[in-house]
C-alpha cells in the first residue's frame, strides 16, 4: 500500500544542515499495523510527516497503491489527507469549541457528506471507539484518554486507507493507553492500515511489525505481537 | 480498492467549493462565536456598535444642525408654501383675490399674509435730554400681521421670551424681536444695530413712511430665524394706517398644507388661477435659502470625512481582533489543514465571524439609533446659536454606512486569516 523509496530530509540549522532521514526505504502492506519507534531526534515523526504529506520530503518518492502521492498538486494533497488518511496526534488536535460528535463530523462534512449522514457515521464512530455517551461533550469536559479516542473516531469517521499516529499515548497515563492501543487493535483487526509512532517499545510491541530507527536509518525491523503485554 | 489518479483527483467545482467553504465556514464559525468567551465576544460587539454609531451618528449631527436650520426656517417663517413679491415690484399685486383663493383650496391649512417695510423704532425719546444725547433707535423691518392667522401657520407665541402675544383688543402694542434688543444680542456691529434700553411694557416710537406713533412693546420673541427675530410685528389693521396703506397687497404668505398633503400640489393649484403673474408662489424647498443645501453638502463631507477614519478605526480593530484569534489558534488551524480542511474554508469561517461581529454590532447600533437616539435629539435638540440642531439618519444613508462597514469588515478579517492560515501546516502544528 505504502512505498517509500529513497526519502530524505534534511533541516537547516543556520549555516549547518541537519540529515533527518538519510535515504530511507520502506513498504507498508494494506491491513498492516506498523509501529514505528527510535529515541527522540532519531527522526520517527519526521518519517511518518513524509508519508503522510504533512511535510516534503527533500528526496526519494512515496506511493500510495501506487499514486506517487508527492507529484499531487497541493490542492490534491489536502484532497488526499483528507479521504484517505486519518489522523492522530500526540496532544489529541480537538477543535476545542467543538463538541465530540462536530470534532468527527468536519472531515466527513468537508467531504461534502450531508450534515444528517455525517452525524451518523460520527456516532458510529464514536461508539466504536467506546464514546457513545460523550457525544456532545467539548474536549474540555473529557479526560485525556476520551480526548484522544475522540481523536482517533476523527481518524476513522471517513474510513481512511491509512491512519496516521503520531505518539498517541505520550500524554497518557498506563492504563487510559492501554484503552487507546486496543482501540489500535481492534482497527487492525478489521483490516484497517496504521501507522504509528512511539517512542515506548512496549507499546510498539502491539503493532504487527516494529522498526526502529537510529540516526535517519531503520535499524532494526522485528515482528509485533499484535498483543498488548500489559 | 487500489488508490489511482482519478480517485484522488476527485476535483471540486468552484461553484461546489465556494457552498462547502460556506458550510463549513459557517458550521466553524457558529461553534466559535457562541463557544468563545461571552465577555470577549460582547467587548467586540460593542466596539463594532461604537464603531456604527460614530459613523452614522457624527455625521447625522453635523447634517442635522443644518437640517435643523432648515426647519426651523420652515416652521417659523416660510411654511410650507412661501408666496412673495416678484422681483420688479413693491408688494404682491391682487392679493385679496390670491388670499381668497389659497383659502378655497381643500388641502390649505392655515395661511398668513404680511405686510412688510422698512422702518424705524425708537426707544429713550422720553428720557432723552439734551439734542446731543444719542437717539436709541434702529431701521428695520416691521411686519403687519393679523396675529390669530400668523399664530396658526407659524404658532409664533411659543418664541416668546418676555411678554405676552397679541390679544384681540390690542392697539398700539408690537411684538419685537429679541434681535433688535441689546439685552439680548450684544453685539457692536453697524450692521446689527439694537436698542439698549428697551424691555417689555416700555413706549416705543415706530416710524413707518414718515407717519410716526407711540406703541408698547408686549412682548419680546427669540427665534434661530434672523428674519424673524430682527422684525416688529404690529397688527395689520394699525400697519395700514401708520404705513397709509390704500390698497391690501401684502408682501409675503406663509401656507400651511394639511397633513399628509403634497405641498407641491398646492402649489399647482394655486398657479393654475394665474396667481403665478403677480407672485412667486413656491414650495419650501424651492423658497429656502440655497446655501443651506451648500452647507448640508459641506457638512455632510466633513461626517463622512469623520466617518471614514471611523471606518479605518473600525477595519484596525477587526483586523487586531481577528488576528490575534487567529494567531492564537495557530494551531488548531494547522490540524484543520493538516486532516484536509482546505484553507478557503478556514478563512471563510474567519470572515464569518467577522460578519457576525459587524451585523449584530450594527443591529444594537441601529436600534439604539432608532429607538433612543433619534426619538431623543427629536424632542431634545441640540441648542446651537443658529439652529436646533437635530439627527439625521435617514434609511438610505444608514443603509450605505451599514454596506460600508460590513466591505471593510470583510476585509479587516480576511486578510489576518489568510496570513494566519497561508502558514506551512506542519509548522503550525507542532509551534515552530
Amino acid at each position: 500500500m505504502i512505498r517509500a523509496n529513497g526519502i530524505i530530509k534534511k533541516f537547516k540549522t543556520g549555516d549547518s544542515e541537519l540529515v533527518v532521514l538519510k535515504g530511507l526505504d520502506l513498504h507498508v502492506k494494506k491491513g498492516e499495523f506498523l509501529a514505528i519507534t527510535g529515541r527522540s531526534g532519531s527522526g520517527k515523526s519526521t518519517l511518518m510527516y513524509q508519508l503522510s504529506l504533512l511535510d516534503e520530503p527533500n528526496a526519494g518518492e512515496i506511493f500510495v497503491d501506487d499514486v506517487n502521492i508527492l507529484k499531487l498538486k497541493n490542492e490534491d494533497k489536502t484532497n488526499f489527507r483528507l479521504r484517505e488518511l486519518g489522523f492522530v496526534f500526540q496532544d489529541y488536535a480537538l477543535i476545542p469549541e467543538l463538541n465530540s460528535i462536530e470534532n468527527v463530523m468536519l472531515p466527513l462534512l468537508m467531504q461534502g457528506v450531508d450534515k444528517k449522514e455525517a452525524e451518523k457515521r460520527a456516532v458510529v464512530a464514536l461508539e466504536k471507539v467506546g464514546l457513545g455517551d460523550k457525544l456532545i461533550n467539548l474536549p474540555s469536559q473529557l479526560s485525556g484518554g476520551q480526548q484522544q479516542r475522540v481523536s482517533i473516531a476523527r481518524a476513522i469517521g471517513h474510513n481512511p486507507k491509512i491512519i496516521f499516529a503520531d505518539e498517541p499515548t505520550a500524554n497518557l497515563d498506563t492504563e487510559t493507553a492501554k484503552t487507546v492501543l486496543e482501540v489500535f487493535q481492534e482497527l487492525s483487526k478489521e483490516g484497517q492500515t496504521i501507522v504509528m509512532v512511539t517512542h515506548e517499545k512496549e507499546y510498539a510491541l502491539v503493532a504487527h511489525r516494529v522498526i526502529t530507527l537510529a540516526d535517519g536509518v531503520i535499524t532494526e525491523s522485528i515482528i509485533g505481537n499484535n498483543k498488548y503485554l500489559g | 480498492m487500489l488508490l489511482n489518479e482519478e480517485n484522488i483527483d476527485r476535483k471540486r467545482s468552484k461553484r461546489n467549493r465556494f457552498f462547502e467553504d460556506i458550510s463549513i465556514g459557517s458550521f466553524l464559525a457558529y461553534r466559535q462565536v457562541i463557544r468563545s468567551n461571552k465577555a470577549t465576544t460582547a467587548l467586540i460587539i460593542f466596539v463594532m456598535t461604537l464603531t456604527f454609531l460614530n459613523l452614522v451618528v457624527v455625521s447625522g449631527i453635523l447634517v442635522g444642525l443644518i437640517q435643523g436650520s432648515i426647519n426651523t426656517v420652515k416652521d417659523a417663517y416660510i411654511s410650507d408654501i412661501s408666496v412673495t413679491v416678484l422681483n420688479n415690484k413693491t408688494n404682491i399685486e391682487n392679493s385679496p383675490q390670491i388670499i381668497k383663493t389659497i383659502k378655497a383650496i381643500p388641502w390649505v391649512d392655515s395661511m398668513t399674509a404680511r405686510y412688510i417695510t422698512g422702518g424705524k423704532i425708537e426707544a429713550n425719546y422720553k428720557t432723552k435730554i439734551k439734542v446731543t444725547d444719542i437717539t436709541d433707535e434702529v431701521s428695520t423691518s416691521i411686519a403687519g400681521i393679523d396675529p390669530t392667522d400668523e399664530e396658526n401657520v407659524t404658532k409664533i407665541s411659543r418664541f416668546l421670551i418676555d411678554g405676552e402675544y397679541f390679544g384681540p383688543n390690542d392697539s398700539d402694542k408690537i411684538i419685537i424681536g429679541s434681535m433688535l434688543l441689546k439685552k439680548y444680542f450684544p453685539v457692536e456691529s453697524p450692521g446689527f444695530a439694537t436698542l439698549s434700553d428697551a424691555k417689555v411694557g416700555d413706549k416705543v416710537r415706530i416710524t413707518i413712511n414718515g407717519n410716526t406713533r407711540e406703541m408698547t412693546i408686549k412682548g419680546i420673541l427669540k427665534t434661530k430665524v434672523d428674519e424673524v427675530s430682527r422684525r416688529v410685528f404690529i397688527p395689520e389693521a394699525e400697519f395700514r394706517v401708520l404705513a397709509g396703506k390704500t390698497d391690501y397687497n401684502v408682501n409675503e404668505i406663509a401656507i400651511k398644507v394639511k397633513p399628509n398633503i403634497n405641498p407641491e400640489l398646492v402649489r399647482d393649484a394655486i398657479k393654475m388661477t394665474g396667481a403665478d403673474k403677480y407672485a412667486k408662489i413656491q414650495t419650501f424647498d424651492e423658497a429656502k435659502p440655497k446655501f443651506l443645501n451648500d452647507l448640508i453638502d459641506t457638512f455632510a463631507l466633513l461626517g463622512n470625512v469623520v466617518g471614514s477614519i471611523g471606518l479605518v478605526v473600525a477595519s484596525i480593530t477587526i483586523f487586531i481582533v481577528i488576528y490575534i484569534n487567529a494567531i492564537t489558534r495557530r494551531k488548531f488551524i494547522g490540524i484543520l489543514k493538516g486532516i484536509g480542511i482546505e484553507g478557503s474554508a478556514i478563512k471563510t469561517a474567519y470572515v464569518m465571524q467577522a460578519i457576525f461581529y459587524a451585523i449584530v454590532g450594527t443591529i444594537i447600533g441601529c436600534l439604539i439609533l432608532f429607538f433612543i437616539l433619534k426619538p431623543y435629539f427629536d424632542a431634545n435638540p441640540i441648542d446651537f446659536p443658529f439652529s436646533d440642531g437635530i439627527l439625521v439618519a435617514t434609511t438610505s444613508g444608514v443603509m450605505i454606512r451599514v454596506a460600508l462597514l460590513l466591505i471593510a469588515t470583510i476585509i479587516a478579517g480576511y486578510i489576518p486569516a489568510r496570513i494566519v492560515v497561508k502558514q506551512n501546516t506542519l509548522d503550525a502544528i507542532l509551534g515552530r
